[in-house]
């Protein structure tokens, strides 16, 4: 529980850097890098599926999706970040008290456990996710199919080169 | 819900609220438009985290995962449709600017 603890302040301080960073591409690595957290917490959760998704997707995928993104749009000079930093930090720093706020709140109303187990597992994970994803919730991936679909039509017309005449 | 559960509840979900809290701030006080888009990955990351943390929890873990797995294919198809969108408004408006999106207002 202690690695646990540790591996989640990594990804709030990560995730904290992300917002904070001065160029989005800074921001976009340390977003990688807390999906890269999230994904060992949920590998030591006993979720080695969701893990892998989180890891190639969230950590990949994405950060290639936001890293094209800001290479094709090349929003700000360098000069130009630096001059709206210290406007940005003015408009953030407020976060970091609304954070300690919300820290003191929690531990006055909670109480933290040093260490603890959780429940145990039922069966066999892997083959219960195989049979609830493919099985029970086939719902579940009709709609992530029409999503991805969606997804697609949508990247595909928001591209769609325009007619000069 | 069992005390072992309970008690071990607010270990995670401090941490889910600090992510949501984090991405909820940087959603509403963004002015470009690829922050918010980072904005609301680590409001999802916050979801995600409370969503495995709970199958832990309560010893259904396989449940949790198909749902993160879910969530997380949204999420991707999200960012997607939404860099998509980011592309065609610096194209037609030359900034990331959110304040600056006055064609839509109503």
């Amino acid at each position: 529980m202690t690695i646990n603890l540790i591996i989640m302040l990594f990804m709030v301080a990560a995730a904290l850097w992300a917002v904070l960073a001065r160029t989005l591409l800074k921001g976009s690595i340390a977003l990688a890098i807390a999906s890269a957290a999230l994904a060992l917490l949920i590998f030591r959760m006993n979720g080695p599926l969701a893990a892998v998704f989180e890891l190639s997707v969230c950590a990949g995928l994405i950060t290639v999706i936001f890293i094209s993104t800001i290479s094709l749009v090349q929003p700000f000079t360098p000069q130009e970040v630096a001059a709206r930093y210290a406007a940005r930090f003015k408009r953030f720093w407020p976060l970091l008290v609304l954070l300690a706020v919300v820290t003191v709140i929690c531990l006055k109303c909670w109480t933290f456990p040093a260490c603890g187990q959780a429940l145990p597992e039922s069966a066999d994970v892997m083959a219960l996710t195989r049979d609830l994803l493919w099985k029970a919730r086939q719902m579940d991936l009709f709609g992530q199919v029409v999503m991805l679909l969606a997804g697609v039509f949508g990247v595909v017309i928001l591209f769609k080169e325009e007619n000069p005449s | 819900m069992n005390g072992e559960f309970s008690s071990l509840v607010p270990f995670f979900g401090f941490f889910a609220i600090l992510l949501f809290v984090i991405g909820l701030y940087c959603v509403v006080m963004s002015r470009n438009f690829i922050r918010v888009l980072i904005g609301l990955e680590i409001l999802t990351k916050g979801v995600t985290l409370l969503i495995i943390a709970a199958g832990y929890l309560t010893g259904k873990v396989a449940l949790a995962q198909t749902l993160a797995i879910t969530l997380i294919v949204l999420e991707v198809v999200v960012v997607a449709v939404a860099a998509g969108i980011v592309i065609a408004v610096y194209r037609r408006n030359n900034s990331l600017d959110v304040t600056q999106l006055r064609k839509l207002k109503g």
